[in-house]
């Protein structure tokens, strides 16, 4: 009996230790492994292959509201699966910008939670607390306007304000707001929704602000420009893609990018950027603090900034937030880029979050006063 | 209450000393009062607990969160604007008034309809309407904008139809995107929605008593006005009651026909809470709900005020 | 009287509501016009919608009509997991509906008349609080372990069914003598169970179904919340399916309608069929 529990025991120590020494091992590997899940750079985990394991190891990817023809996001989705080997889970596809920050903030800790976010900027910037820092391999070529400066939030992709026509309907199409005002456009005219909700009416006012005499610092011409528009009988209130599709809405103010998903319904669909006002705005990225699968998470967004996704953008007709490295570099794709709509000549400004956010007050306050009051 | 007791007691040839006796002596005894009231109100014990768990707490969530502030803080900034800002005031007004108009309308054209179906022999008819009733009072929505868009809006089928007849609405005025416009729309769930909630009510309508009252020698309008009429009104009261609540937070259907063209309170807090403009604000979301909860719990004083009125009237 | 009678009976044109008063027939043919002008008028306003919706949904960009939009979708992945999870939170909130606001209802209109207001006012609280700021409530108060199931949709759909629930039921108790059925069914000897199942259930047979009815169309067509809750159910999968064109879309939704509509045919009919009864369960 005494032998026995001796041979027990000292079996025991041999396996302790030999566990130990696989412990060690094993808590090496695995003090990389979470060190990726809350690195803040591939580097600062040990190199992209560390990454690509750890990610691989968590095998699942949750995104939300990606439309999957928003910006050639369904291909992006099925190229970094196949490639990585990793299932993206598609959550809320239709979804909004708050709708991604409240799953963040009421399913944490949920498996269905987000890892990342595509948001509009200023939802980034409201909510800081909720996302984790991290530079992707290729930070340096983000502008430094467009990213923040500790690796929260960084833009993406964007595009200009364009109008898009169905030449089957409309015989001459509009190509500058002014010319929207001609009476030959009764009940034709439509922006993307509610520019109280969805970023692409609130920029179309935006726009129509501009060439209308305001600045980005007033935003109120724009909304008295809708109004003269409805009174004049050619404003058609709840226009999307659908509505241009059935010809409700045969002439649509949106992001150039999107009018793309028109044009494979319809073919005679033409996208024009408007002549008296450029108006554009990128959309930005973050990965979840509290993400499920933050390696993966990580993973993805050096996806999207290699030359890979950013050139898989492009082919969504949006502009890449690093498309002027890599015109530079040459890594671009010069059939897609050709393919994008004439950008307006100079440079493009925007406007600070500041009076991004003074405008959509006054949007808020004063929009559907100013088109029932017309 | 008591003979149902002595009945039960009967039967089992027990008795309590808390019942017949303690109805005695529990009226001069508060605790036996309220011992007594506690025991009547067991029952639905169940219910309340449910309800306070189900909605009582996500409320008290919506209210807490209406009266703090972006980082926390107890604040009445939120509730400040809401009564100040002149868009939430339109807001409010517009969607009591959209209420009213599409409880009372399609209240009376369905509780017409309800009986039409009712009184009809076609036993399949009746079970299609009714699961017709169901679906379309969840109807709504981008679906049911658009159908409406497709219908009667200016390129619509029927509006073509109208126009070789030469009767263009449009022409004349008509817009689907204004006040009627939505109205007309809202009719398409509110009306299901009133013959399938009083369509139980016009069952307890006697063919017996009507049978009596034709006997009596009393014409079509009497038998209504004395009979008919005074049995159905509590319901279909209470039956405009749910359509003045559900036409008055109904949110989809509006954004998506209207596009935020017409100020009202469901569409203020989808862009606060929903949207992919405005960041930030969520609680004056939150303060707009509370709003609107604060107005129902006023409106139901009408209700009650309406309920007493009529009662009244139609002695 | 009896012949006249008997020959409009046989040709199914006299509807027994009305009685056999001699006049000649002239009531009866207009209440037959009247019924027929309102159903008609609502026919034309409830299908040509739907009739505008398909015809934009099947038609092709050059205007030829096709049903591929719709034989396409039974073979789309996930359908089949999205329509069986719908049901089993259909069934779920049907149970805990009915076994929640039966009990309560009867009892109250019994004993607690005055609790009557108080529950009407409880009830409309959650057709009035709007879904998006509801679920954002739910969510904020529930504990993980009940986000993490996809029951919790259930548990906020009873509190969702209730405003309908209750007015339904409320609507069949009043039509009723409760007490007089309570009291004759206890004097007999029956147990509370045996009274409310035996003898109040049957007779609210068309209350119990109008609840049904709205409880199962609510969760088979419920999207905000299920959609924020991170659930496929089958309204997720349908808007979920397919943005990329509206025709689809528009063909799903449309399809959806319909087959919402039979499914609940179908479960209505499983109902005791009542022809050839062409009275309605009363007491008296």
């Amino acid at each position: 009996m005494f032998v026995n529990k001796l041979k027990v025991s000292v079996a025991a120590g041999v396996l302790s230790t030999a566990l130990a020494g696989v412990a060690l091992a094993g808590g090496s590997a695995s003090a990389s492994a979470s060190s990726c899940d809350t690195a803040t750079s591939a580097a600062a985990c040990g190199g992209m292959s560390k990454l690509i394991a750890a990610a691989k190891k968590e095998g699942v990817l949750n995104v939300i509201t990606l439309p999957s023809n928003w910006a050639n996001y369904g291909t992006i989705i099925k190229d970094f699966s196949k490639k990585y080997g990793i299932k993206v889970e598609s959550y809320n596809p239709d979804g909004s910008s708050q709708d991604e920050i409240n799953a963040v903030e009421q399913d944490k800790g949920r498996s269905s939670a987000p890892d990342v976010l595509d948001v509009g900027t200023s939802y980034a910037t409201s909510n800081l607390n909720l996302l984790a820092p991290y530079k992707v391999a290729t930070w340096s070529s983000i502008p430094s306007a467009l990213k923040d400066p500790s690796g929260r939030w960084f833009d993406d992709y964007g595009g200009y304000v364009s109008i898009g026509c169905n030449t089957k309907i409309v015989t001459t199409c509009p190509t500058s707001f002014a010319q929207l005002l001609n009476p030959m456009y009764k009940n034709e005219v439509g922006i993307n929704g509610d520019p109280t909700q969805a970023s692409a009416a609130f920029s179309a006012v935006f726009a129509a602000a501009l060439s209308n005499g305001g600045s980005f610092s007033n935003i109120q011409p724009g909304i008295d420009f809708f109004a003269k528009l409805n009174k004049a009988g050619n404003y058609v209130p709840g226009g999307s893609a659908a509505t241009a599709e059935s010809g409700t809405t045969p002439i649509l103010i949106w992001w150039d990018y999107l009018q793309d998903s028109i044009k494979s319904t319809l073919p005679a669909w033409t996208v024009n950027i408007p002549t008296d006002a450029s108006y554009a705005a990128y959309y930005s990225q973050a990965i979840s603090k509290t993400a499920p699968h933050p390696a993966a998470a990580r993973l993805w967004e050096e996806y999207l900034y290699s030359t890979t996704g950013q050139n898989l953008w492009l082919q969504g007709n949006a502009r890449p937030v690093e498309l002027p490295t890599i015109i530079k570099n040459g890594t671009v794709n010069k059939t897609w880029l050709a393919e994008l709509p004439v950008a307006p000549a100079g440079t493009t400004t925007f406007p600070t979050l500041a009076q991004l956010a003074t405008a959509k007050n006054t949007v808020a306050a004063n929009w559907a006063s100013a088109i029932s009051g017309s | 209450m008591k003979t149902v007791k002595t009945f039960g007691h009967a039967a089992t040839g027990t008795s309590t000393p808390l019942d017949v006796g303690g109805a005695a002596r529990g009226v001069r005894t508060t605790t036996g009062a309220l011992v007594r009231g506690l025991r009547t109100s067991a029952p639905v014990l169940p219910f309340v607990l449910y309800v306070f768990l189900g909605l009582g707490i996500p409320t008290l969530v919506i209210v807490n969160l209406a009266f703090r502030s972006d980082a926390g803080h107890l604040t009445m900034s939120n509730i400040h604007a809401i009564t100040s800002g002149g868009q939430y005031l339109t807001g409010f007004e517009t969607s009591l008034k959209l209420a009213l108009v599409t409880s009372l309308v399609p209240g009376i054209l369905g509780t017409f309809l309800a009986y039409a179906i009712s009184t009809s022999r076609f036993e399949t008819m009746k079970r299609l309407v009714a699961s017709a009733s169901g679906v379309l009072a969840n109807f709504g929505g981008v679906n049911l904008a658009f159908m409406f868009v497709a219908t009667i809006g200016a390129v619509g089928v029927v509006t073509s139809w109208l126009a070789a007849l030469g009767l263009n609405p449009w022409n004349h005025g008509f817009s689907l995107y204004k006040f009627w416009g939505v109205a007309i729309v809202y009719m398409y769930f509110q009306v299901p929605l009133m013959v399938l909630v009083v369509t139980p009510a016009l069952h307890g309508l006697r063919p017996a008593w009507r049978e009596a009252a034709e006997n009596l020698g009393a014409s079509r309008w009497r038998y209504w006005r004395h009979v008919g009429i005074p049995v159905l009104m509590p319901s279909v009261l209470g039956s405009m009651f749910l359509l003045f609540g559900s036409g008055f937070s109904a949110y989809a259907t509006a954004e998506a026909l209207t596009g935020g063209t017409i100020a009202l309170t469901p569409i203020q807090i989808g862009a606060y809470l929903q949207g992919n403009v405005i960041s930030g604000e969520e609680n004056i979301g939150y303060a707009l709900g509370f709003g609107m909860v604060v107005l129902m719990l006023l409106s139901v004083i009408g209700y009650t005020l309406m309920q007493r009125r009529s009662s009244k009237w139609l002695r | 009287m009896a012949s006249i009678g008997t020959v409009f009976e046989a040709e199914g044109l006299v509807d027994h509501e009305f009685p056999m008063v001699p006049d000649g027939g002239n009531r009866r043919y207009r209440i037959r016009w009247g019924r027929g002008l309102i159903l008609l008028l609502a026919g034309a306003y409830f299908l040509i919608p739907i009739y505008a919706a398909l015809k934009f949904s099947l038609q092709n960009i050059d205007g030829k009509f096709s049903l591929s939009p719709i034989t396409a979708i039974p073979s789309q992945p996930g359908l089949g997991a999205a329509f069986f999870l719908s049901v089993r939170l259909a069934i779920v909130t049907m149970v805990i509906t009915m076994l929640l606001m039966v009990p309560t209802v009867i009892y109250v209109h019994l004993k607690m008349p005055r609790f009557r207001r108080v529950m009407e006012v409880v009830t409309i609280l959650p057709i009035v609080i709007p879904p998006i700021v509801l679920i954002l409530g739910v969510l904020h108060a529930a504990p993980l372990w009940l986000k993490s199931s996809p029951y919790l949709l259930s548990l906020v759909y009873v509190i969702l069914a209730m405003p309908f629930v209750y007015r339904s039921l409320d609507s069949g108790l009043g039509a009723l003598d409760v007490k007089t059925l309570v009291e004759a069914s206890r004097s007999l000897g029956a147990g509370w169970i045996a009274t409310i199942w035996r003898v109040l259930v049957p007779n609210l047979r068309a209350a119990i179904l109008s609840a049904t009815v709205l409880t199962v169309a609510l969760v088979l067509g419920e999207f905000t919340m299920a959609s924020l809750d991170l659930w496929e159910t089958l309204p997720v999968w349908i808007v979920d399916f397919d943005q990329t064109n509206a025709h689809i879309s528009t063909a799903v939704a449309m399809l959806s309608l319909i087959g919402t509509w039979v499914l609940l045919t179908l479960i209505i009919s499983l109902d005791r069929p009542r022809s050839g009864k062409l009275r309605r369960n009363r007491t008296s």
